[in-house]
This record gives C-alpha cells, structure tokens and sequence, in this order.
C-alpha cells in the first residue's frame, strides 16, 4: 500500500484492510476543499438549513440543463429560441435522456473536439422498437455514418436520420465502453468515479425510463471516429477538432439516451472526454415531398413504414 | 451559439485498483485528509462472515443471512449511509417507512426498532445504536432532486439514487425497486410546527449502528457523496460494514474478536451534544 507517493485506492467491495486501519485513503481529496466548505454553511437548525440550501440557487455551472430550453447560453446558429425543447450541457462522463416528439431537430455539439456522444434510441411509445445497428449499417450498404445516413431500428422503420454532419468522425462498430473494459484500461469504472463506463450510465439513464440492462442494444456515437482497414483492423481517427456538430430529425417518438464518455479505442492512456451540447427543436418529420423521403428504395420503404406506424396511431 | 472554448482540464485521481488514472470527469469531493478517522469493531461478537470498506460516495450492497448482524461503522463521523433493505429470495418485497414507523409508533429509528417490509413482515431489527436517533424519513439526494433544492447548475453532481440505481442492477433491481430508505447517521428533525429538514448530524468518528437480519436479506447501501446540505458534514468519508455471525465464536486472534477500538472511541463525542 503507497502512502507518501501517492494516493491509494481501496476498492468499493474490497476487504477491510484490518492490518492497517490508519493508512487508509480510500481517495485523494479533490480540489474542492470539503473541510472549508464546513465552514461554508450554517446548517444547525430546520430554518437555517433552508436559507444555506436556497441560497445556492440561480448558480451556473460549465454542465446543466439550461431551463426553459430557450434561454439557453449557446442556442444553435439560427435557431428559433421559442422553439426549443432542450437545452444542456453534458458533464465529462456524465448522461442525459430525453422524450422527443415526432419531428423534432436534435442537436449534438463538441465545442472542445473531445465530446463522445454514445447514443441510443428507442421508440418511446413502444420502447421494445429500438435503435439496430446492424440494420443501421446494412440497409443503407454504408457502415460509416454521415448527412443523410438513417438510424434505424429492427422494425424496418427511420428512428431517425442525420441531417447534418460537421465532423465526419463517427462509429457504429464499437459501441460504448463497459466496466470490464475501463476497469482493464484506467483500472476503475465506478459510476460515481473518474472514468464511467458508457454502459453504466446508460443503465441508469434507462432505468429512469423503466428500462433496465436486457432493454439497452449495441449503440452508436459521434464526434471520434474509426474506420475498418483492409485487413480488418479498427483504426482510430479520433475528433474532428473543436466546434462540429451533428443534426438529426425524430422520425419517430423517440427516447434518447446519451452518455458522454471516452471511446473505446481512444488511445490515450488518459480519460479525455469533453462537454457535450445537446439541442432539440420542434420541427416536422421527412414528409413524402422530402427528396431524402426516396433517395433510395430501401430508404423509401423505411420512410414508407415510418408514415404507414405513425398514421394509424394518429401521430 | 455554437462556440469553441479551452483545453479540457485533465485532474490526476486514484482508482479502485490501486493506481491512477487522469480524467475530465468532474469527481465528487473527498473528505480532507485532516478528518478524524476511527474505523471501529463489530458492535456484536461473532465470527466475522464479511468486512468491508465503502468509499467516499460510492455503492454498496451484500446478502446478510438470517441472524447476522451487520454493523456500520461512521468512520469520518455524520456520515449518511443511504440503505434499503430487500427480502433477498423475494426482492419484490422490500424495506417500508410507513410499515416501520407505523408499527413502533415513532417517527425515529432507535435500538429495537423492527425495520418492516412492504408486507409488513420483520426484514431487521436494531440491536444496538451508538447515535440518538436514526432517520428514515428524509428519502435518498439524486441528481433531479438535487436540481429542486439547489438549482439546475447542481445537475451533474453524483447523488444516492444513482449509487442506488447502478447497484440495483447488479441485483436484477431498477427504478421501480427503489423506494424510500433508511440515513443512518442523518440528522432530520420533525419540529413542533411541523418544520423538517436535514441538518447538522449528531454523529462522530467511530459511531456505530447494528442490525440483525430477521429473514435473508439483501442491503444496499448508498455513501451518500452529497456536498449541498450537512448530511456528510461536508466531507464525505468511508463507511466500514461489518458482518458477524453471533451463533458462531470469533476466531481467536481476530481483530474484531474483541474490542480493543472501544479506546479509541471517544465516549462523548463532540457532535453529539
């Protein structure tokens, strides 16, 4: 057990180190000074309790949600402010979810170059209707994600489609990061510690929607890319730089999960991952005019099965 | 608009296996390394069936058998241990607030009270209490609720109902298993007007709190990494859980065989005016 070099880690369902009660520091203390944040608040009492808990109100942090959506401080060029719907900052590991109806615009920005979106998609009406890869990369004969690319589900119908695309840099292959993977790579992936699994928040994201770890199938994210090489290796691109963004229109009534983690294959021993912005708009789905609604047959017959569910439950 | 901005922050922190990794993630704070620590002894003799140390803010959760007793030691002192309690071969049935209280006529958690299920069946009961009182009536932090009582900006902080929802689901449980829970070591007063709240916890180092279970049981355990209100004095530290088996003798030479910690636990604390 070190001591003097540097902090130590107890694990959380590791043994009691009875040899050595004292030496134990399960975890260094992070910049946030807790002893003077004692002194900080006046807490003795029901009354003074309340008044240290209302006066943390009306704070900004660098990761919130920002409410009502069309306040948001970094609203989409060209956006109406009244119509959005959705308006956060994702935390470096951190996750978000949301209930978009049919049509809305979605939005994902990386204003830093190191924001990963792993994302999961499922139809929010009947959430057993879910996002499938496979489907996603074999129906449009294109395993690369892109403008126009459809994200669809196992159904035979559009989820969703990219609309727009900055970076270029995505990957439908690996999926998100699981504890076994992060425990092997950084040597820790509790949720609540300095490198989370995208699997593990996804599993809370979804819990708060009924769903549990059966519901969650393999995902898709943005902003790091991969490419297959001839020989079959997976090869890192990573980010596209800072700034890009990817667009997509609901197709569907659409529960959308998000974890913002480091990729899998992100090569660097650290866990990089940067703030992610994420913002929906009310809008229309692809209609039969859409030239997208027939750029291909097998687009055409989704789009088709798309409007054949939506009409018949009236949405 | 759209903007770029700086490099992100890149902060060196230790990991569960020992070594360290650097990270962007915005951790929860850890108890300053000033903190008075007493990791304590089993309040009950017994072979010991399962030790454990539970870090700052993280999960926990274990199966106790029918007649162990399961002691949690506040090491760092006023440090709220989130807990429910399942029927281990029958999760559906789990810890009830209203069951508990209604059945002892008390609104607080003291030695001998029968912690009940949702059937209304003993799950555990108290057998000893180093603190005043005990609560199960201020519910578990969560990111949501946290964005209520402190504002949105408080969104990504880490709370128990995530710690309890991951460690759900090592289990099989979910959302809908989650319901309102025990705070050992948490401090919420009823007063006479009806006012309730969290406040400053009357807890300190090394004070103890230990239950037997009454049928198979599974725990879960939340420490509580909340840095908005006192319920972790503002310094989240570890928790020790202690399971011993009373029916089975202390293996000689255990550490916990006797109680040479009872020195090192201070007989009036100071937060426990």
């Amino acid at each position: 057990m070190t001591t003097a070099e540097g902090p130590t880690a107890t694990a959380p369902h590791g043994p009691h180190p009875t040899d050595q009660p004292t030496a134990v520091h399960e975890q260094q203390p992070t910049g946030q000074a807790p002893a003077s944040a004692r002194e900080l608040h006046l807490t003795d009492s029901v009354r003074s309790a309340r008044d240290d808990a209302r006066a943390q109100g009306g704070q900004a942090s660098d990761w919130m949600p920002y409410l009502p959506a069309s306040g948001s401080p970094h609203r989409p060029p060209g956006v109406d402010p009244a119509a959005l719907v959705w308006a956060e900052t994702v935390a470096p590991g951190g996750y978000t979810h949301k209930v978009l109806a049919r049509g809305t615009r979605l939005r994902f920005d990386d204003p830093t170059g190191d924001a990963c979106a792993h994302l999961l998609l499922f139809n929010a009406l009947e959430p057993v209707e879910r996002l499938n890869v496979a489907d996603t990369q074999k129906i449009p004969w294109q395993a690369y994600l892109g403008e126009n690319h459809p994200l669809l589900s196992g159904d035979g119908r559009v989820m969703a489609v990219i609309t727009g695309d900055s970076s270029g840099r995505h990957d439908a292959f690996c999926g998100t990061t699981t504890d076994a993977w992060n425990e092997r790579k950084y040597g820790d992936a509790r949720p609540e510690g300095p490198s989370p699994s995208g699997r593990g928040l996804l599993v809370k994201a979804a819990a708060k929607h009924g769903l549990s770890r059966r519901d969650l199938p393999p995902g898709v994210s943005f902003f790091q890319g991969v490419r297959v090489a001839a020989d079959g290796t997976l090869a890192w691109q990573g980010g596209a730089g800072p700034g890009t963004h990817v667009e997509l229109v609901a197709e569907l009534p659409l529960l959308v999960l998000v974890a913002n983690v480091a990729h899998p294959l992100d090569p660097r021993p650290d866990y990089v991952v940067g703030p992610l912005r994420v913002h929906a708009w009310r809008g229309t789905p692809t209609g039969p005019g859409a030239p997208r609604f027939t750029a291909t047959p097998e687009l055409h017959r989704a789009y088709l099965n798309t409007v054949d569910y939506c009409e018949a439950r009236g949405l | 608009m759209a903007t770029t901005q700086a490099e992100n922050t890149v902060t060196t922190y230790p990991t569960a296996s020992g070594g360290t990794v650097s990270s962007t993630v915005p951790v929860g704070a850890v108890y300053a390394e000033s903190s008075a620590l007493n990791w304590g002894a089993s309040l009950v003799e017994g072979a010991v069936v399962l030790d454990d140390t539970v870090a700052s803010n993280a999960p926990w959760s274990a199966v106790v058998k029918k007649g162990h007793v399961l002691t949690i030691v506040d090491v760092g002192g006023n440090q709220s241990a989130d807990c429910l309690i399942y029927n281990a071969d029958d999760p559906e049935e789990r810890y009830s607030v209203p069951d508990t209280l209604a059945w002892q006529g008390n609104a607080y958690v003291r030695t001998g009270t029968v912690l009940h299920s949702s059937e209304g069946r003993p799950l555990m009961t108290v057998v000893a209490n180093e603190i005043d009182r005990q609560d199960t009536i201020g519910g578990a932090c969560g990111k949501e609720s946290n964005s209520l009582r402190y504002g949105h900006h408080v969104m990504f902080h880490h709370g128990c109902r995530e710690n309890f929802l991951a460690e759900a689901a090592r289990h099989g449980l979910g959302v809908r298993d989650l319901v309102s829970n025990l705070n050992w070591f948490m401090n919420v007063p009823v007063e006479a007007d009806g006012a309730l709240g969290i406040v400053d916890g009357m807890s300190a180092p090394g004070r103890r709190v230990a239950v037997r279970a009454e049928t198979d049981v599974l725990v879960l355990v939340s420490n509580c990494p909340q840095m908005n209100n006192p319920c972790n004095d503002f310094n989240p530290t570890p928790l020790r859980m202690i399971v011993v088996d009373p029916q089975s003798p202390a293996s000689p030479g255990s550490p916990d065989s006797g109680s040479p910690q009872s020195a090192q636990h201070p007989s009036t604390p100071e937060g426990a005016a």
